[in-house]
């Protein structure tokens, strides 16, 4: 496995009497056999099997569950456009799942932002700490997280409810007459979803920290640079592959989160996620479903492939 | 204060230099930061610690002190039994996910451009982009036909469909850690014939740790919360923690979680605690 | 990571789930979450020498889909009324004949010719219950026996209301409070019930679970909720009320029923009637606090359910009870898209 490397750092030198040309196929091979296990693997067990959606999409709902193999476009159909519950001759646009689709997504930003802010100054704490340490904080961060989402959701609204510890507290201490309701809120549900998905930011970052040279930041500073510039200039450059993959982690994966938005926010509006699962539980529209998280699908890697091209790669300039 | 530019900048190298605490390590406010941090991830934990030692049968309404609870969940089997079966799963499915994800991150990093390398990069974070229900049918769907044919329907299945979905979690702070890592350290060993094994494992992987190690933690605590893919995959006699609790959510959640919850906090943390120190002390 | 250690426990946990679990002696029961008493199970078990195995569902499409998935395993399902005839369509259910078996004669006779199983040839009630409203009385003086509650609310519950995510059972009671029958195709009708929940939504503060909690605590004033989950709210705050809709409040029942493919038939059959004995009925009503269908399993309960308004259905509301069902698709669609404009 450590061809790649060998071969990479070989290329130049034509070792082995290898021609360029050839040197090169060699180490795009080896770099496809390093990746295929886990691509293996994914598709038997996860993008593979995802194909069987594929052709959902393109059948006809059951009476009460799953599929008829008749062949219809009709949820490719609906996923753009709305007939009428009345009359089915009027057709609009699919104005629910835009409005779905975009409380997602801006939950998911917000999400991104609020873990970004409270998870770089966690991940530059630890990553400072001294190596023998390090694991330990990093295991503080995770070992919350080995307690189920429901019973950690429970416990948040243990704290914010109007009979809850924080107001209790402040009542007690005379600094406000009457409870203020923070369950059922939209701040509630930003608060939920920092705290689940805070770990999936700190690691990644961590990881890229890990290795941060310092005396580069002890050059920005012989460099008259200020604090903040040290930040921007020299840091943030340093520990950019660890911003991205944290990003990734947090936005992707909130787009489908409904959990908490349900018992924190109190969930009157659907989210991405319940909206595709209720297609396959009460709505009875397996095909409906399919076709959604196809296109949510498509939409993502579109996203995720000009993510990485444009932020990742400009300014890197190791690697 | 109209200090001029030189002025300012004469003081302030002066003042670092002379100044022991000035650190370049520290950033003002990130400390205080980290602190609030640490304390919210645990607070809601005491409540939940809290209930686990209610008298009654609720988790939000105390009804005074009992141990109750915990002889209940101890000496429920199937509690056990599932505990059980989420630790082991987790550690399975983390286990192969990191070990694929290393291959992989060591494929796609540090090198340059390659035909299908994004190809390779989305593959690998597909899991994460399709709600886990729609995943769940599917490999609901395909296990089913598997294991008709087969008539084998051990845990192998739920351990496969973990793994699969942990490999994001494990390759992107993996490749985050390689992006950017120096490859001078192993040119220099490949220049003192260090074979290629050799210089993987005495430079590529101690220098990879860190990022292996994140991804690996992260990866097992997401397949020890996964409810909804579990749920459609397990067979007969297969529930996890988690979906032995979906179920209650729709009638009564009891005290009887908060007792597993915090008997398992407890138990992990004692463990690395005990870690911890021994291997300060031994070195 | 020590992956040679990961990889030796991957080999042990596949080793020891790889055997057949369906030697002789031993019976897959799969139930909704948090439904099994474990001690009925483990007096089961003893009496038998049969090891029970357990396993939990969330919703019955996940217990329908997996089942008409196959290579399940399972023997035993407890689906609800309202599915049975869709599994029977499927030819899922084995003609058990309980109706035949020894512990019969405890049934209660109102539960014995039902629709979705008449003269119960597949299946034996496990619980049974009711979805109706919940009120803090702290807060509403008023007649908690009415859906105006959710679908009207008072003056004093605006903006205090939850409404459980359940798209059937919300919807059932809507198209029952404007006169329809449930699982209308009448447009008139449904355009009545959209306006309605469009209107009253507004004045909803959550659409979600954990009512049990969030009632015993006041974060709620009021809700739709199931009796059961009142019951425990009531136990924990005495100002909940639970209140049957006039209008019309779903029934729900969940029955016991045999697979087609199960492997361990006479099992099977031995735990059918075995939980139709009242003292065993009784034990499933204890721990999930819903009511049983068999006569004399009363006296067997806890005091406390014995005479719980919840519970016990008080005789004026006693008919205006309706057996939940799946609608035909034709009406099931009408439902879909009301649910989606009102929660989009």
């Amino acid at each position: 496995m450590a061809n790649t490397q060998m071969s990479q750092t070989t290329t130049g030198k034509s070792a082995g009497g290898f021609t360029e040309a050839e040197a090169e196929r060699r180490r795009v091979r080896v770099n496809w056999l390093l990746s295929l296990p886990a691509l293996v693997w994914l598709a038997f067990a996860a993008s593979g099997p995802l194909l069987i959606m594929v052709v959902y999409s393109f059948l006809t709902p059951g009476d009460y569950v799953g599929v008829v193999w008749d062949f219809s476009t009709d949820a490719w159909f609906q996923v753009l456009f709305t007939r009428d519950i009345f009359d089915e001759t009027i057709v609009t646009m699919a104005d629910a799942h835009l409005s779905i689709f975009w409380r997602s997504i801006s939950l998911s930003l917000m999400t991104t932002a609020t873990t970004l802010v409270f998870g770089f100054p966690t991940a530059y704490f630890i990553a400072t700490r001294s190596p023998r340490s390090r694991p330990m904080w990093l295991f503080l961060v995770t070992i919350p997280f080995w307690t189920n989402l429901l019973i950690r959701t429970f416990a948040i609204m243990e704290l914010i409810r109007n009979e809850g510890l924080i107001n209790t507290v402040l009542l007690k201490a005379g600094l406000i007459d009457t409870p203020i309701q923070m369950l059922f809120t939209d701040g509630a549900t930003l608060v939920g979803m920092t705290y689940v998905y805070l770990p999936l930011m700190v690691l990644p970052l961590y990881a890229s920290m890990e290795r941060l040279d310092f005396r580069l930041v002890e050059a920005g500073y012989d460099l008259y640079a200020s604090r903040l510039q040290v930040l921007r200039r020299v840091i943030l450059p340093l520990v950019k592959p660890g911003v991205i993959a944290g990003s990734i982690l947090v936005f992707i994966p909130s787009l489908g989160a409904y959990v908490t938005p349900r018992l924190l926010g109190g969930g009157r509006n659907m989210m991405m996620g319940n909206f595709i699962e209720m297609q396959f539980g009460a709505g009875r529209n397996w095909p409906l479903g399919a076709a959604l998280s196809i296109t949510l699908l498509f939409i993502v890697m579109i996203a995720l492939i000009f993510y990485v091209r444009n932020v990742g790669k400009e300014g890197s300039g190791h690697g | 204060m109209a200090d001029t530019l030189s002025d300012d900048v004469l003081r302030r190298a002066a003042e670092r230099a002379q100044s022991k605490r000035f650190d370049v390590r520290t950033m003002p406010g990130f400390t205080t930061i980290a602190v609030i941090c640490f304390i919210a991830l645990y607070a809601p934990l005491f409540p939940m610690a809290f209930y686990s030692f209610n008298a009654g049968d609720s988790i939000a309404v105390w009804q005074g002190f009992s141990w109750r609870w915990y002889v209940s969940a101890w000496s429920n089997d199937l509690v056990k039994d599932v505990t059980v079966r989420s630790l082991i799963v987790a550690a399975c499915a983390s286990g192969i996910a990191t070990v694929l994800a290393v291959l992989a991150a060591l494929g796609t990093t540090r090198t340059q451009p390659f035909r299908g390398q994004t190809l390779i990069y989305v593959l690998i974070n597909q899991p994460l982009m399709v709600p886990e229900i729609v995943t769940g049918v599917a490999l609901l769907v395909f296990f089913a036909m598997i294991k008709v044919a087969t008539g084998y329907t051990g845990l192998i299945y739920l351990i496969a469909a973990h793994a699969a979905f942990c490999i994001p979690f494990a390759y992107l702070p993996i490749r985050a850690r390689l992006e950017g890592m120096d490859k001078t350290l192993e040119a220099a060993a490949s220049d003192l014939y260090a074979t290629p094994i050799q210089a993987f494992r005495r430079i590529t992987l101690p220098l990879m740790t860190p990022g292996i190690v994140a991804g690996a933690m992260l990866a097992f605590v997401i397949s020890l919360d996964d409810v909804v893919i579990t749920e459609l995959v397990k067979a007969a006699g297969q529930d996890t923690l988690p979906t032995y609790m979906l179920g209650q959510l729709r009638r009564a959640i009891t005290p009887e979680i908060n007792a597993i919850s915090t008997a398992l906090l407890a138990i992990t943390v004692v463990l690395l605690t005990t870690i911890f120190f021994l291997t300060s002390k031994k070195e | 990571m020590d992956v040679k250690r990961i990889g030796g426990i991957a080999v042990a946990a596949m080793v020891a789930s790889a055997g057949p679990a369906f030697a002789e002696g031993s019976l897959n029961i799969y139930n909704w979450g948090n439904y099994t008493n474990p001690d009925l199970i483990e007096k089961f078990s003893k009496e038998y020498g049969v090891e029970v195995t357990v396993t939990d569902y969330d919703s019955n499409t996940t217990a329908l889909t997996k089942i008409e998935a196959g290579g399940h395993g399972f023997d035993i399902v407890v689906p609800s009324a309202s599915y049975i005839q869709i599994y029977v369509g499927k030819g899922l259910l084995m003609e058990a004949r309980p109706d035949q078996m020894e512990n019969f004669k405890y049934m209660d006779p109102k539960w014995v010719d039902v629709e979705f199983d008449p003269g119960r040839h597949y299946t034996v009630p496990w619980q049974w219950g009711t979805t109706g409203v919940a009120v803090n009385t702290s807060v509403y003086s008023g007649d908690p026996n009415t859906a105006d509650i959710f679908l009207n609310p008072p003056e004093e519950l605006v903006g205090k209301v939850n409404v459980v995510p359940e798209m059937n059972d919300v919807m059932t009671m809507a198209e029952l409070y404007v006169g329809a029958e449930q699982c209308t195709t009448d447009k008139e009708k449904l355009k009545e019930v959209r306006d309605i929940l469009m209107a009253a939504k507004p004045k909803w503060i959550a659409m979600d679970y954990g009512t049990t909690e969030k009632l015993s605590k006041g974060d709620l004033m009021a809700s739709v909720n199931w009796n059961g989950s009142t019951f425990r709210a009531r136990l924990n705050n005495p100002d909940v009320v639970y209140g049957y809709p006039v209008t019309g409040y779903p029934v729900w029942m969940d029955n016991v029923a045999i697979l087609a493919d199960a492997q361990n038939v006479e099992n099977a059959k031995l735990f059918m009637n075995y939980i139709m004995a009242p003292e065993n009925a009784a034990l499933i009503s204890a721990f999930a606090r819903y009511s049983n269908g068999i006569m004399g399993s009363d006296e067997f309960m806890p005091e406390d359910m014995k005479t719980a308004p919840e519970i016990v259905v008080p005789a004026e509301f006693a008919g205006k009870g309706v057996f939940t069902k799946e609608c035909p698709p034709e009406s099931q669609k009408f439902r879909t898209a009301i649910w989606t404009e009102l929660t989009k």
